[in-house]
C-alpha cells in the first residue's frame, strides 16, 4: 500500500531521517515508537506530504508522492491524518467541521454529507455534539471529533501523530478505544504514539526509530518480549 | 465666541461631509482590495513576489502621504497617466481619482500588514488539517484560515478605517472639497479661524466615534459565534 524507499529529510543542516525503507501493507497497523528527536514524527508527515522529503520516495497505491507531477491535494483525499493538537476549526460546528471536506473537494450534498457525518458521530459516541463549537468541548471529545473529520473522507489509510499525548490521562482511553475499533475494521494505520500498552496491544508491525533511522522492527512479541538492538532495549527499559 | 457664519455657510459643511464620507468609502475598498493582494503576495513562496510586496510597504510606510499625494496628482500626469474625465460624477474627476488613489496605495500598505499580522496568527496546525484532508490552498484560506484571520484584525482593520478618515482631510491641498477645504473655505471668506475649525473638528468626531460604535457592534456580533 505504502513504500518508502531511501527516505530523507533535512531542515537546514538538521538531517533529521538518514534513510528510512519501509512498506506498509493494507490492514496493517504499524505503531512508531522511539525517543523524542528521533524523527518519528517527520517520517509521519512526509507520508502525506506535509514535510516535503529531501531525498528518496515514498509510493501509495503505484503512485508516486514524492514525485513534483502528481497532484497530492487527490492523494490527501486518501490519507487521513489526526494530529496531536486536534487543529479542529474553532469557527465551525462539529457538523460544519466534519462536512466541509467532503462537501467542498467530492461534491457530496448537505443532506447527505449530515447524513453520513451523524452516522460516523454515532459510532464514537458523540452525535448530540453536532452543533456543539470545538471550544465546548473536552480534550477527548475534540479528538474523537478529529478522527471522524478525517474518516469522513473515507480515506484508505489513517496517520495518527501522537494522538494521545495532549490529553489528560482519564481521556486517553476512549480515544484508543475508537482507534482499537477501527484498527479491528481493518483500516490501515499509521501511528506515531508513547502508549506501548496500545502498541502492543493493536500493533500488527512495531517500528522503533532512533535518531533518523528504523533500529529495529517486528511484532510487539518480538519488539517488546526481544528486543536486539542495545538503543532499543535502553528506550523500553525507560518507558515500561 | 461666534458661529453666526453657519447659517450662511452651514450647508459648506453638508457638502464637505459628503465629499469626506464618499472619499473614505472609495479608500477603504481600494485600501482592503491593494491590502489583501499585498499580504497574499508577502506570504507567498514565490521570493520575487514577496520581495516586490516588501518595497512597496516599506517605501510607502516611509515616505509622507502629502509626498505619495503630490506624486500621484502633479507627478503621474507629467509622465503621461492622466486619469481620465468622467463629468457625470464630478466635475472635477481626475483630481478626485487622483486623491483616491493616493489615499488607495497610502492605505494598502497599512492594509497589508493588517492582514499579513492576522493570517500569520491563526494556527499553522489549522491550515495543515485542511490541506491534509485534500483541500487546495485556496479553499484552505477561504474556508479555515481567513475566516479565523478576519476576526483577529477586525479591531486594527477598524482602527485603519478610522485614520483613513481623518488622513483625507491632507487631499484638502490638492483643492478637493472634502471636510477640511471648506472649513478652510469659510475661515477665508468670514475672516474667522476657530468657529469654522472647531465645526469641522467637531464633524470628524462625530463621523469617527459612531464608525468605531459602528465596528464595535460586529466585533461583538463576530465573537458571539464562538
Amino acid at each position: 500500500m505504502i513504500e518508502i524507499k531511501g527516505l530523507h529529510k533535512h531542515f537546514g543542516k538538521l538531517h533529521v531521517l538518514r534513510g528510512i525503507d519501509n512498506f506498509i501493507k493494507k490492514g496493517e497497523v504499524v505503531c512508531i515508537i522511539g525517543p523524542s528527536g528521533s524523527g518519528k514524527s517527520t517520517f509521519l508527515r512526509c507520508l502525506n506530504l506535509l514535510e516535503q522529503p529531501t531525498g528518496g520516495e515514498i509510493i501509495f497505491e503505484g503512485i508516486s508522492i514524492t514525485d513534483k507531477k502528481t497532484d497530492i491535494n487527490i492523494l490527501r483525499q486518501r490519507i487521513g491524518m489526526v494530529f496531536q493538537q486536534f487543529n479542529l476549526f474553532p469557527h465551525m460546528t462539529v457538523m460544519d467541521n466534519i462536512t466541509l471536506a467532503p462537501m467542498k473537494l467530492k461534491g457530496m450534498t448537505r443532506q447527505d454529507a449530515e447524513a453520513m457525518a451523524m452516522k460516523l458521530l454515532k459510532r464514537v459516541g458523540l452525535e448530540e455534539k453536532a452543533s456543539s463549537y470545538p471550544g465546548q468541548l473536552s480534550g477527548g471529545q475534540k479528538q474523537r471529533i478529529a478522527i471522524v473529520r478525517a474518516l469522513a473522507m473515507a480515506p484508505d489509510v489513517m496517520l495518527f501523530d501522537e494522538p494521545t499525548s495532549s490529553l489528560d490521562p482519564e481521556m486517553v482511553g476512549e480515544v484508543l478505544d475508537v482507534m482499537k475499533t477501527l484498527a479491528s475494521e481493518g483500516m490501515t494505520m499509521v501511528v506515531v504514539t508513547h502508549e506501548m500498552g496500545f502498541a502492543r496491544e493493536v500493533g500488527d508491525r512495531i517500528l522503533f526509530m532512533d535518531e533518523g533511522v528504523i533500529r529495529e522492527e517486528g511484532t510487539p512479541a518480538e519488539l517488546f518480549g526481544n528486543p536486539r538492538h542495545p538503543r532499543t532495549r535502553e528506550f523500553l527499559s525507560k518507558v515500561l | 465666541m461666534n458661529f453666526s457664519f453657519l447659517s450662511e455657510y452651514g450647508y459648506f459643511y453638508v457638502e464637505g461631509t459628503r465629499i469626506t464620507i464618499i472619499l473614505t468609502i472609495f479608500t477603504v475598498f481600494f485600501g482592503v482590495i491593494i491590502g489583501i493582494i499585498l499580504a497574499l503576495m508577502r506570504l507567498s513562496k514565490f521570493s520575487l513576489l514577496k520581495f516586490i510586496s516588501v518595497a512597496y510597504i516599506e517605501f510607502i510606510r516611509g515616505t509622507p502621504l502629502l509626498v505619495q499625494v503630490y506624486i500621484v496628482v502633479y507627478g503621474l500626469p507629467q509622465l503621461g497617466i492622466i486619469f481620465p474625465e468622467f463629468p457625470l460624477l464630478s466635475d472635477d474627476f481626475p483630481r478626485f481619482m487622483g486623491a483616491v488613489v493616493a489615499l488607495s496605495i497610502n492605505s494598502g500598505a497599512y492594509v497589508a500588514e493588517i492582514i499579513r499580522a492576522g493570517i500569520q496568527a491563526v494556527d499553522k496546525g489549522q491550515t495543515e488539517a485542511a490541506r491534509s484532508l485534500g483541500m487546495p490552498y485556496w479553499l484552505t484560506m477561504r474556508y479555515v484560515v481567513l475566516p479565523q484571520a478576519f476576526k483577529n484584525i477586525l479591531p486594527a482593520l477598524g482602527n485603519e478605517f478610522i485614520v483613513v478618515l481623518k488622513e483625507s482631510s491632507i487631499v484638502s491641498v490638492i483643492g478637493i472639497g472634502e471636510l477640511m477645504f471648506r472649513a478652510n473655505t469659510i475661515r477665508g471668506i468670514t475672516f474667522l479661524a476657530f468657529g469654522p475649525l472647531v465645526v469641522a473638528a467637531l464633524i470628524y468626531f462625530v463621523l469617527t466615534f459612531s464608525l468605531s460604535k459602528l465596528l464595535g457592534v460586529v466585533e461583538r456580533r463576530m465573537r458571539a459565534g464562538d
